[in-house]
């Protein structure tokens, strides 16, 4: 394991005060801190070497396109891709699900064909097969989870059948924290016949993912969630399919040969990059991935796993709070109440006392209303979490607690 | 109470934790809006918890005056609304027109609820009662 005390220096923002108090950041499910290096490589490449990638033959531009696809390759060996042409950057996570939903969707979902997802999606995971069955007749049907929010296999070998075309599940929930067996479930699509996504959210930065070793045909995840910047996601798809599939967006960057009459497009991953990319975007995700590898995924999940079950003994000192989704082996996700009180009058006392927790529905509303609220708070874990994070946390609990 | 007696008792408490405990204080007194009256047609959108405004209108000497009831799921937001009907209590359409109540909320010391998202709770309060003062 690492010095988590030293990793934080890495993270300049922690050390921020918020309203006078130390920065308890219990929000990186929502968007993850930025480590220095980061930091550093954005500053560098609009200081040193910016110009845009894949366009002139001059120096500046071939060395940002250069740094441009060896981010690709970090990208490719973080999730130990076969190919480096398998990733796909995107603006975020929920691009990608859309892109696969529109480009794989027209193409391959007929009437009647069925999407299955689970309970447990947010809505970036949700809305776009909606959309994507309503334009092709396809079938959207959702597979329960219990109500401890546990996987439960016999719910979704239930159905999933000759008719599922497409299995689409989340890795890791970001409001239950429920761990799903990617890797199983994608055996069991194969074996139905059909082709598996994963969304990466969450899971991806809790635990080393190997989309060779799940065998899932897309994974998705976004940059920001992973200590790198905002506005760049990655698609994973298995080359063969990818270059089955049409582009959806079109412009520069993506085409073969173009005359007023006829345009033909590019080879995989240029054919889904249209326009110029969030390149630097990209070149820091992959500063922010090698810096997740330096640290080691094993050492960051035996943290986590610490500081999870930490955090979660010391839950039960606080009278009122309930834990919303208990499954076995969940990540350090905790989405909770204060019987009660409303969570939004619990998080804007926490805020006063320097804590950052999410409120709402974590864009999963139905997700929420099937645990039986309109809204909940969440704390969530990061790589630079603490005990001491956990113990101030608590502290601000039952000083919420003396308001209401 | 006024809105000048208000002022002048957020004057006297000086931490966040008085004044929050007393705006949770104050939505606490406030009559419950009776739950028959907490629907979709009078709930303010734009809010992270849950809101109701419901107007009522009465004529003194041809003047028209419009009253509020409001309540919210969430305590300190109740609290809110509890000021924001202390502000509007029994006003004129023309006087609901020209009150400035990010104004008041800057002079009661509440800049928290001056922030952008809660910004938004506060003004989607404020434009619904203008709308109503404008459409009644």
């Amino acid at each position: 394991m690492y010095d988590v005390y030293k990793i934080r220096q890495d993270f300049p923002v922690l050390a921020q005060k918020i309203n006078g108090k130390p920065n308890t950041f219990l929000d990186s499910a929502a968007s993850a801190q930025k480590p220095q290096c980061v930091i550093d490589t954005i500053t560098r490449l609009y200081s040193t070497c910016y110009a845009n990638v894949h366009r002139g033959a001059y120096y500046l531009s071939e060395h940002m396109t250069l740094e441009y696809e060896n981010a690709r390759k970090i990208v490719q060996n973080f999730i130990n891709a076969a190919d480096n042409r398998e990733i796909i950057f995107t603006r975020n996570a929920t691009e990608a699900i859309n892109l696969v939903a529109a480009c794989w969707g027209r193409k391959f979902l007929k009437p009647g064909d069925e999407i299955l997802i689970s309970q447990a999606e947010h809505h970036a995971n949700l809305i776009p097969w909606q959309m994507i069955a309503a334009e092709t007749g396809a079938v959207l049907k959702i597979f329960k989870i219990g109500d401890d929010g546990s996987y439960l296999e016999e719910e979704y070998l239930k159905l999933l059948g000759p008719q599922t075309k497409i299995v689409a599940v989340t890795a890791m929930s970001n409001v239950l924290g429920t761990i799903f067996p990617v890797r199983k479930m994608a055996e069991q699509a194969h074996k139905a016949g059909a082709v598996i996504l994963v969304d990466a959210c969450q899971a991806i930065v809790h635990q080393a993912l190997d989309v060779q070793a799940i065998d899932c045909d897309f994974l998705a995840f976004s940059g920001h969630k992973t200590y790198g910047p905002s506005g760049i996601g990655v698609l994973y798809g298995k080359y063969a399919l990818l270059d089955s599939m049409p582009p959806y967006q079109f412009g520069g960057d993506m085409v073969e040969k173009v005359t007023y009459e006829k345009t033909t497009f590019d080879e995989v991953p240029a054919r889904f990059e249209a326009g110029t990319p969030a390149m630097v975007q990209a070149i820091g995700l992959g500063r922010a991935l090698q810096y997740m590898a330096d640290l080691g995924m094993e050492n960051i999940t035996a943290h986590e796993t610490e500081l999870t079950a930490y955090a979660r003994g010391r839950f039960s000192e606080v009278g009122g709070f309930k834990e919303i989704g208990t499954a076995e082996g969940k990540g350090g996700v905790f989405s909770f109440v204060l019987e009660g009180i409303h969570p939004q009058d619990v998080a804007f006392i926490l805020d006063k006392e320097g804590v950052s927790v999410r409120t709402g529905h974590h864009c999963a509303q139905p997700l929420v209303e099937r645990m039986g609220y309109t809204s909940l708070a969440r704390a969530s874990l990061g790589l630079y979490s603490t005990r001491e994070d956990i113990d101030i946390f608590i502290n601000a609990l039952q000083k919420a607690k003396t308001f209401f | 109470m006024t809105i000048d007696e208000l002022i002048e008792n957020f004057d006297l408490l000086d931490d966040w934790e008085d004044k929050y405990r007393y705006i949770i204080d104050l939505g606490a007194r406030m009559d419950p809006l009776p739950e028959n009256l907490k629907t979709d047609d009078w709930k303010v959108h734009g809010c992270q918890s849950q809101v109701w405004l419901v107007p009522s209108v009465t004529m003194e000497n041809g003047q028209k005056y419009l009253d509020f009831q409001g309540d919210s799921d969430a305590a300190i937001v109740r609290g809110i609304v509890a000021i924001i009907l202390i502000i509007f209590a029994h006003k004129t359409p023309q006087e609901i027109k020209e009150i400035a109540v990010e104004n008041i909320f800057a002079k009661l010391g509440l800049q928290d609820h001056l922030s952008p998202s809660r910004r938004n709770g506060l003004a989607s309060m404020a434009e619904k009662i203008r709308w109503y003062a404008a459409t009644l």
